[in-house]
């Protein structure tokens, strides 16, 4: 080849950027499954006492304490590394089709990514407000019924506190539905921006990625339900 | 057959356009959507209008000039056809068509609807190619491909580079396109030799064209004429990692 390429490294064109939002998409599905595994121990309606011993566990393990801020860091390349792919797209079209058929040929979520996404983040302002906040930067909260404090709450109380408001309650949810779809766009188009579109392992991915998209929503969904409706107490 | 067309009209790339209505009858139900427009521009000539200028060539799908969008979607309804292959038949009569040139920056509209999709070729230029030394034609199995890999890198070649998958795609995005030719050579030993400059160039050079990203919405797959899968762009995309970091 005569013409030799000028690169400008790996992040310097649009696969590039399109391969950290498939790293940081991937890494974030990682963080929903601990998540829910963990909030999952609500379930076993023992008044929290599994559950705080989770919380316990998250909020003073030094790896996990760690990978908090590697988790922030994932968020906000995500957010980041998506308006820069966004502001790129947006100028190359700038006289549109008077008639289009989009549903035609792709899904609509599939298409909504962003807006599914701004969804998502305007729910993680108000979740991280409901107990990042406290349970890091206040008093608040305690890790156990043990070590309670006068004036502390136990994670599981605040959660049940936070969740008596129907309205609340209705945001989880809803936002648990733009979860849903995000991801199952997400969750399979991540492993296709990586490369790793297989004959034999691809349709393995969709069909995970499916009931991923179905079964973790649920059960983050089905969190504020049961404990407003005083089914988990 | 009767139709209600609405056409975008456009002069040159610099004035501005609009979709204008036409009336047409008589239109037998075999005809091809092409010798339709043939109809509609030789009624407008014996009117002395201008007639609406359209890329076309070899009318028998294979050499990737017809565009058209329409009634929504590039190259009409049907799937895997580009516009030669459709035929009035698929449209009920006195049906109202919207026919508009591909949209994307990328491909400026030259008149009306025809497009400059020289884009493609200059992406083309930078790596679309084996570099091969002239000399004695070699023995036809002097290099063993796998039969697998040649089917695989045949389809990819199928590609007629009309650009649909630009068209259709919410980004105007090229990957498939660009995919399909990176995974031509990718997959055989010829290819293999120049592999590492050719994908970085040529992806370089789809974003210096002003093309956006692969979202994976899979709209450029489901309008293309010659069924190129998605697969090609995650070779790409594979062969793009590798040969950025190594």
């Amino acid at each position: 080849m005569s013409k030799k390429s000028t690169h400008n490294g790996l992040f310097s064109t649009l696969i590039g950027k399109k391969m950290l939002m498939g790293v940081t998409g991937i890494f974030l599905i990682t963080f929903l499954v601990v998540h829910c595994a963990i909030n999952s121990l609500i379930f076993f309606n023992d008044g929290g006492e599994l559950f705080n011993e989770g919380a316990k566990f998250m909020g003073t393990n030094v790896l996990i304490r760690i990978m908090e801020v590697v988790l922030f860091l994932g968020i906000i390349a995500h957010i980041v590394d998506a308006l820069l792919l966004t502001l790129a797209n947006n100028k190359t079209r700038s006289t549109g089709y008077q008639y289009q058929k989009p549903n035609a040929n792709s899904k609509w979520y599939s298409r909504w990514m962003g807006l599914l996404g701004t969804l998502i983040l305007m729910f993680l302002i108000v979740h991280l407000k409901d107990f990042w906040v406290p349970s890091r930067f206040t008093d608040h909260i305690a890790h156990s019924e043990l070590e309670k404090l006068p004036g502390q709450e136990t994670l599981f109380e605040e959660m049940k506190e936070v969740f008596e408001n129907p309205l609340i309650v209705i945001l989880y949810v809803a936002s648990m539905v733009s979860l849903a779809y995000h991801l199952l766009h997400g969750f399979q188009s991540a492993f296709q921006t990586m490369g790793w579109n297989h004959p034999k392992y691809t349709p393995i991915i969709q069909k995970t990625g499916f009931w991923f998209s179905i079964i973790i929503p649920i059960l983050f969904a089905l969190m504020p339900i049961v404990m407003h409706l005083g089914i988990i107490k | 057959m009767k139709f209600n067309l609405k056409i975008w009209r456009q002069k040159n790339a610099q004035a501005a356009g609009k979709m204008v209505d036409y009336t047409i009858d008589n239109i037998n139900a075999d005809m091809s959507f092409l010798e339709m427009m043939d109809v509609l521009n030789e009624e407008l000539i014996r009117k002395g209008e201008e007639p609406v200028a359209f890329d076309h060539d070899c009318r028998e799908g294979i050499c990737g000039m017809c565009s058209m969008h329409i009634n929504g979607r590039p190259h009409g309804p049907l799937r895997g056809t580009t516009t030669c292959q459709l035929y009035m038949r698929n449209f009920t009569d006195g049906e109202t068509i919207y026919i508009e040139p591909f949209r994307a920056n990328a491909f400026p509209i030259i008149r009306d609807l025809v497009v400059d999709r020289s884009a493609f070729d200059r992406i083309m230029q930078v790596g679309g190619f084996v570099s091969v030394n002239t000399g004695q034609v070699q023995d036809a199995n002097n290099i063993p491909v796998v039969k697998a890999d040649a089917d695989l890198a045949m389809d990819a070649a199928s590609c007629i580079g009309c650009g649909a998958c630009v068209a259709a795609c919410k980004n105007a995005s090229a990957s498939l396109f660009v995919g399909a030719k990176i995974s031509q050579y990718a997959l055989l030993p010829q290819g293999r030799i120049e592999a590492k400059e050719r994908v970085l160039a040529m992806v370089n050079q789809m974003d210096e064209e002003g093309f956006g990203s692969c979202t994976n919405t899979g709209a450029c797959e489901a309008e293309c004429p010659k069924g190129i899968s998605l697969s090609n762009i995650a070779r790409m995309n594979r062969e793009y990692y590798s040969a950025s970091i190594s």
